[in-house]
């Protein structure tokens, strides 16, 4: 193109038009660095593996766990690999009630998501919410908002959801909440250091001045630019969020039995853990830390993927 | 003569840090207690800029002109002093927090690697503006995106790019652009072109040049290039520790600085042809705005100072027609022509 607006000069070469750059075109980039690291891909196989046979566990496991009728007391304590009276193999064996294990282990993970990935993101709100209100408007605001932060930094998760549950009661909303409680500091932390470098950055003051008000600048300029560590830390909080959960039920403050989760699996056969009955508690304890490593290994591919040093 | 578009009266702007908890603690503890730190960024300037002109402000970096145009600008609220655009105050502020801004008033910041949001299409940070303030019917702001791109001097097909798909002189067009679909009756530029390459400059520059005989611009030019300056300038101000100390007609300025300071910058500008001949650094450092020296600010490196300069501020005052010149030179002598 000739470019007519310069009196002086000449005609200002312009470079050729480069392709748009849509979201397409982004995410196919994401994963052609993702797939660089072969161990990651192969997590984030396992963890898409893991939730379709867990949300479509009612299609795939052999038997209903939340179904008294289906169970049968004749079929306790039976081996992995042995066959019960309703004509399958159990493949990772039943517990003490007939209970098929590997049915429960897939019931429970849908419920270790259900738990896990809602948490995160009402907790990733949350922090989002506090993080940017407290490097947005500074001072007093900052000061208040990161105190309580930090405050509840310096304690372990695990204790405050205690705290907490204990004082809520069972079920999975008020564990959700807990968890959220417990785990928002972190995405407050996050958002308010990433928050607080862009703030200064040049375009959010161009932003202002032109004005825009106030919710804009925070929406449309200083959330999208410090969303790629969040979604970082997110990934890791649902890991942690699972965890968090299964050693709450584990410890019997968590989900009854008749709503099974992974920790509450494990609870329930570390009951049998001095005798042979150890598939009870080993597999749903596979189950979950395979889950919660498998998380993490997309997590940090994620990171090292968003990581602006190893852009291109 | 009519009423100036823009009217910057007895503006100062003091920054003020309180010392940490820490730091006051430890000074407790020390006997040294720590003081309130202040910096003199901008002490009592008064400007004025008619409609259709473009006003350089020029100094030294630290001298206060970042600041004097945040404060155009409505970023900042002056300390003292207020700053009007047609009349109207530029901000409103409540305990020094700017609350409201006018629209009338666009920035152009010096380095457009980060005065574009990186994740929002050009287009769009274009268009925004007038959207939020209704200046452009919705039905019309992709033409109106179009039309400003083209006159800026780029395709309106790279609407829907990010910014990093364009290089630093083209992401200066597009914030040219994002200023200018407000229709700003002033146009702060603050260091425009200062990050970009000198082939690049030239081009921004004519562009700025071009909009300003189409459009009729107003414009508060800042920087410290001083050949820049007198490119694009009707008038110049120098500027030098937050004060005002010489202002006149561009062409006058440079045929006869008056100040001592603009005539020692004058003689700092390296220049082609003028072969290996040493240029003249202006001796000494610049005094820290935190700590501004007794009387007349450039008194520690001036080198026709007098016991006057170092204990009265010269006030700005005139010296010949358009000009003035803040210097004992021009007002009464500096008080070392009696000794000698």
């Amino acid at each position: 193109m000739s470019d007519t607006t310069l009196s002086e000069g000449g005609p200002v070469p312009v470079p050729s038009a480069p392709p748009a750059e849509t979201r397409a075109t982004r995410l196919r980039h994401f994963w052609d660095d993702y797939r660089r690291a072969p161990m990651a891909v192969a997590a984030l196989g396992l963890v898409v593996l893991m939730l379709l046979l867990s949300f479509g566990a009612p299609l795939v496991a052999p038997q209903d766990p939340y179904d008294m009728a289906a169970l049968d007391y004749a079929d306790a304590f039976l081996r992995p690999g042995e066959t019960g009276s309703g004509g399958y193999v159990h493949l990772l064996g039943t517990d003490n009630a007939g209970r098929d294990m590997l049915s429960a282990i897939l019931y429970g993970l849908k419920t270790s998501f259900v738990i896990g990935l809602s948490a995160g993101a009402l907790a990733l709100a949350l922090g989002i919410s506090v993080g940017l209100t407290a490097a947005y408007f500074g001072s007093r605001v900052e000061a208040l908002l990161m105190r309580v932060v930090d405050l509840q930094l310096s304690m372990p998760a695990i204790l405050l959801a205690l705290v907490l549950v204990a004082v809520l009661g069972q079920g999975v909303a008020q564990i959700v909440l807990a968890l959220v409680v417990a785990q928002y500091a972190y995405f407050a932390r996050t958002t308010h250091g990433a928050a607080t470098a862009e703030r200064r950055k040049d375009y959010i003051e161009a932003a202002r001045s032109t004005p825009l008000p106030t919710h804009r600048v925070l929406l449309r300029h200083l959330l999208p630019n410090v969303m790629p560590p969040l979604i970082v830390v997110a990934t890791v909080q649902v890991a942690s969020a699972i965890a968090l959960e299964a050693t709450l039920s584990f410890l019997g403050v968590g989900l009854p039995l008749t709503e099974p989760s992974l920790g509450s699996l494990i609870s329930n056969g570390f009951k049998y853990i001095h005798t042979d009955r150890t598939w009870l508690s080993i597999y749903p304890g596979v189950a979950l830390m395979v889950t919660v490593v498998a998380i993490n290994l997309v997590g940090d591919q994620v990171r090292t993927v968003l990581d602006p040093r190893n852009s291109r | 003569m009519t009423e100036p578009l823009l009217k910057i009266e007895a503006v100062s702007k003091r920054f003020s840090r309180r010392p940490a908890l820490a730091e006051r603690l430890a000074g407790r503890i020390t006997g040294r207690p720590a003081r309130d730190e202040t910096v003199h960024a901008v002490t009592d300037v008064t400007l004025e800029v008619a409609r259709g002109e473009v006003l350089g402000v020029v100094g030294e970096s630290g001298c206060g002109k970042s600041t004097l145009g945040r404060m155009v600008a409505g970023i900042h609220a002056p300390s003292e002093g207020r700053v009007t655009l047609a009349g109207q105050p530029v901000a409103r502020d409540r305990g020094g927090h700017v609350t409201k801004l006018t629209p009338n008033v666009q920035m152009i910041h010096q380095d457009p690697f980060a005065s574009l949001n990186p994740r929002m299409k050009v287009g769009e940070t274009i268009a925004e503006g007038p959207r939020q303030h209704g200046l452009t019917p919705p039905a019309e702001i992709p033409a109106m995106v179009r039309a400003l791109m083209a006159q800026v001097g780029l395709e309106g097909a790279y609407a829907n790019r990010l910014p990093h798909q364009f290089s630093g002189g083209q992401r200066q067009r597009i914030a040219i652009a994002r200023a200018l679909a407000m229709r700003p009756d002033l146009l702060v530029l603050d260091e425009a072109v200062a990050s970009l390459d000198v082939s690049i400059q030239a081009q921004v520059l004519n562009l700025f040049l071009q909009l300003r005989r189409d459009l009729g611009l107003t414009a508060l030019f800042i920087s410290h290039d001083l050949s820049v300056v007198r490119h694009v300038c009707d008038r110049v101000a120098i500027m030098y520790l937050g004060r005002l100390v010489e202002l006149a007609p561009a062409e006058e300025l440079y045929a006869a600085p008056k100040h001592p300071y603009t005539a020692a910058l004058f003689a700092s500008v390296p220049e082609i042809g003028r072969g290996r001949r040493a240029f003249h650094p202006i001796e000494g450092e610049i005094p820290s705005p935190l700590d501004p020296p007794p009387g007349c600010p450039f008194h520690p490196r001036c080198p026709m100072a007098g016991p006057r300069c170092r204990t009265e501020v010269p006030a700005l005052g005139p010296a010949g027609p358009g000009r003035a010149v803040a210097c004992h030179l021009e007002h009464g002598g500096t008080g070392a022509e009696v000794a000698a």
